[in-house]
């Protein structure tokens, strides 16, 4: 009973760091109708920004609790816009001009993307595991039996608070804001939204930035929850989150953020009961699952095929 | 980078001065850290930062002068009359373009030979070797890939998959009973549709980019069960000492029954390899004529309009439960024989043969060259291929940038690069017309842009 407690506070971590990233992939899928396979590279983009941006903040200030408070605010707020930029930058040069173009040229030019960016940062910063120093170390201990101590360490608490915060905020602009609702309006219809005075460009445009905002905070937490990073983590992160996204149904941002929960939930109790070599295979297995057996996802719309 | 994309005509110098100034802007916004800033392992483990202004500052100048190049050309360009879309080929082309397959056919016939001419016995060996059977392995792969994605119109992420299972059975089935090449390149074949059958039946009602992920989930699900079934296949170690082919049933070795002493030549190791060059040439042009002969029979006809448009298939009456099967099978039978020949010539396989980036290629090969055309694989796998075995090669780059320049380190970020660039500048691949598989009086080349395809 306490390893399962314990299995599920560790999957909702993972889950939650999976369910940001999930967004982005929703979101882009909803809008522009395409899998940006470079949405995982960009999520390790945003780790490698957050790593650089805290050991300079930590350099300057040393390593007390009030900056590394600071060091992860600041990898919070700069990193999502410099991630947001190269999302900007990527979508600018490597879909737009293919929009409405021959229907593989965007998904194989965001795998070449992808491939740009793993190697660029594989060339840029060394092939090597990239360690920050621990930081949050203890916890809160919830309960004890036979030596087995349940903990919910601070750095989880903190992936928790911060991830509920920011899907908060990000649902308050989807749902409230002129700007959601012109999202919401190229999502059903692209044509007629521009027909009615919605710049789709800058509205697609936002949603990248967007999607890479979310994916820079779950690279922050990873790099928390984990202190480590490396050129190749965008990739299994990557498909996990876009299995997430299809299992809460793609387009659906809650679902996105329900798929993420229950990938990392999975993933941890499957490592915890059957076999840690096993848990990517998983993974991968429910993401065929879900698309033979339910296609239209947890709470997406069943999709009509149109003649 | 702000301005690159803006199809604006007339555009000034100084709208092209300030494009380049916003994109050098953006750059710096991106690069400030991950170019400026650089990390490395310290002593104690821990990460050092280092700032390398001077290639930050080299690389925005590149940003700010490619900007303003590519605002003049674009302007340049768009000021000339625009060509038409669909016109006829030079004549010159057309009047060379029924000589083109057999003279290429000759030319690779006659590769070793002339290798060997120029470059001497042992000389020769690197060219056919890395560059012949290497990029031939590659259009073979293409080609079998092509039949999935180029003609039935299905995106396969995954392939790679179908290739390690043909390098796997071969690996074991020779290692453990002593089986021959030649009886088990069939069986390989056989194994890898079995695979193309058994993967394929559960996507069948997937399309596009849904196929494209589930296919490659696939891949990525074989290669950690051959990492991590280590009874099975020895995990990461792979599988060495797999028997070479022989001449059928001559070795190539220098005992007294081996190739050169039964043929009474002098020993060499390039006759394994100018041999090996002639199998995988062999079974290429065997995968290029059963893929064209194919395309005439009512199934590769089906694989074609099932590309085009899936309902109005099933309307029509195409069974496209089996149309798709087939295609997977024979695709991946294709990649099993590839797969086979590896391991071969490899003598050694592990999962690190078989990984995404593979696949990627192999389907960058098919979608860069052209979907559905024959040549296309073969200008992309010379270019991709060879073009990084070239840049291995290119050791005086050294002396411009430094001893520690490694030119094959840029491969796949240059790999990587020429997929987006040549997607933007020919969204429908190098070779995108191409002749009609039905035709009335008369050949007319299709353009691609008036064909409706990839809807999988």
């Amino acid at each position: 009973m306490e390893v399962f407690v314990q299995q599920v506070i560790n999957g909702l971590t993972l889950g939650a760091i999976y369910g940001l990233i999930a967004v982005g992939y929703t979101m882009v899928f909803g809008i522009i109708g395409m899998v940006n396979f470079a949405h995982g590279d960009i999520f390790m983009v945003g780790g490698f920004t957050a790593l650089i941006l805290f050991l300079l903040v930590t350099g300057a200030l040393g390593f007390g609790a009030g900056a590394v408070a600071l060091a992860l605010l600041v990898c919070l707020i700069l990193g999502m816009a410099l991630t947001g930029l190269w999302n900007w930058a990527i979508e600018k040069v490597a879909y737009r001009p293919l929009r409405g173009s021959f229907r593989l040229a965007p998904l194989i030019s965001a795998i070449g993307m992808s491939i740009v960016l793993v190697n660029f940062v594989q060339v840029a910063q060394g092939a090597r595991n990239k360690p920050v120093p621990p930081m949050l170390r203890d916890g809160i201990k919830l309960m004890e039996k036979d030596g087995f101590v349940v903990t919910l360490a601070y750095k989880q608490i903190v992936i928790f608070v911060v991830t509920a915060l920011l899907l908060g905020i990000f649902w308050y602009v989807v749902q409230k804001t002129p700007l959601g609702r012109a999202q919401r309006a190229c999502e059903q219809d692209g044509k007629m939204a521009s027909l009615l005075g919605i710049d789709v460009d800058r509205t697609v445009s936002i949603t990248f930035v967007i999607g890479a905002a979310l994916a820079a905070v779950a690279g922050v937490m990873y790099l928390i929850y984990y202190g480590v990073i490396s050129f190749s983590d965008g990739f299994v992160p990557g498909v996990k989150a876009f299995t997430a996204a299809v299992l809460g149904g793609i387009g659906s941002l809650p679902g996105a953020v329900l798929g993420g929960l229950i990938i990392g939930m999975v993933e941890t109790l499957w490592s915890a009961y059957f076999s840690i070599d096993y848990k990517d295979v998983a993974a991968f297995m429910l993401l065929a699952v879900t698309l033979i057996f339910l296609p239209q996802g947890l709470l997406g719309k069943p999709e009509v095929e149109k003649v | 980078m702000a301005g690159v994309v803006d199809p604006d005509k007339e555009k000034s110098l100084t709208d092209i001065l300030r494009d380049a100034v916003m994109a050098t802007a953006v750059a710096f916004g991106m690069f400030v850290l991950l170019i400026g800033l650089k990390t490395d392992q310290s002593q104690a483990n821990s990460i050092e930062l280092s700032a390398r202004p001077g290639l930050l500052g080299s690389i925005l100048l590149a940003v700010f002068i490619g900007t303003v190049l590519i605002g003049i050309i674009r302007q340049q360009a768009a000021k000339r009359p625009a060509k038409p879309a669909n016109a006829p080929p030079h004549p010159l082309v057309a009047a060379l373009s029924p000589y083109l397959a057999p003279f290429l056919i000759g030319f690779v016939f006659l590769f070793p030979i002339i290798a060997i001419q120029l470059a001497g016995w042992q000389g020769a060996l690197k060219w056919i070797d890395n560059f012949g059977i290497q990029i031939l392995i590659y259009i073979m792969l293409g080609w079998g890939l092509n039949v999935v994605v180029g003609l039935a119109g299905l995106l396969d992420l995954g392939y790679v998959a179908f290739y390690a299972v043909g390098a796997y059975s071969y690996a074991l089935l020779a290692t453990k009973y002593g089986l021959s090449f030649w009886i088990l390149l069939p069986i390989a074949g056989i194994l890898a549709a079995f695979w193309g059958i058994i993967l394929g039946f559960p996507v069948l009602r997937l399309r596009g980019d849904y196929l494209a992920v589930v296919t490659l989930a696939f891949g990525e699900i074989i290669r950690l069960v051959l990492i991590n079934w280590v009874d099975f296949s020895n995990g990461y170690a792979g599988i060495s000492g797999i028997p070479r082919p022989t001449f059928f049933g001559i070795p190539f070795n220098a005992s007294d029954t081996g190739f050169a002493a039964v043929f009474g030549l002098e020993f060499t190791p390039v006759y394994r390899t100018i041999f090996l060059f002639y199998l995988i040439l062999v079974l290429s042009l065997i995968t290029a004529y059963v893929t064209v002969r194919l395309r005439r029979l009512p199934i590769g006809r089906a694989w074609e309009a099932l590309r085009e448009d899936e309902i109005a298939c099933r309307a029509l009456g195409i069974n496209t439960v089996t149309t798709k099967l087939t295609a997977f099978a024979i695709g991946a039978m294709f990649g099993g024989f590839a797969g086979s020949f590896f391991a071969a010539r490899q003598g050694f396989i592990s999962p690190e043969s078989f990984t995404f980036i593979e696949s990627a290629q192999i389907l960058a090969i098919v979608v860069l060259g052209g979907l559905g055309s024959l040549y296309g694989v073969v200008i992309a796998s010379v270019a991709i291929v060879g073009g990084f075995e070239i840049l291995r090669e290119l050791d005086f780059l050294k002396q411009v940038f430094g001893k520690d320049f490694d030119p094959a380190q840029y491969r796949a970020l240059i790999f990587g690069l020429s997929m987006v660039l040549i997607m933007l500048w020919k969204p429908r691949g190098l070779v995108s017309t191409r002749e009609p598989s039905v035709f009335l009086k008369e050949r007319k080349a299709v353009s691609g842009s008036l064909v409706k395809e990839g809807h999988g």
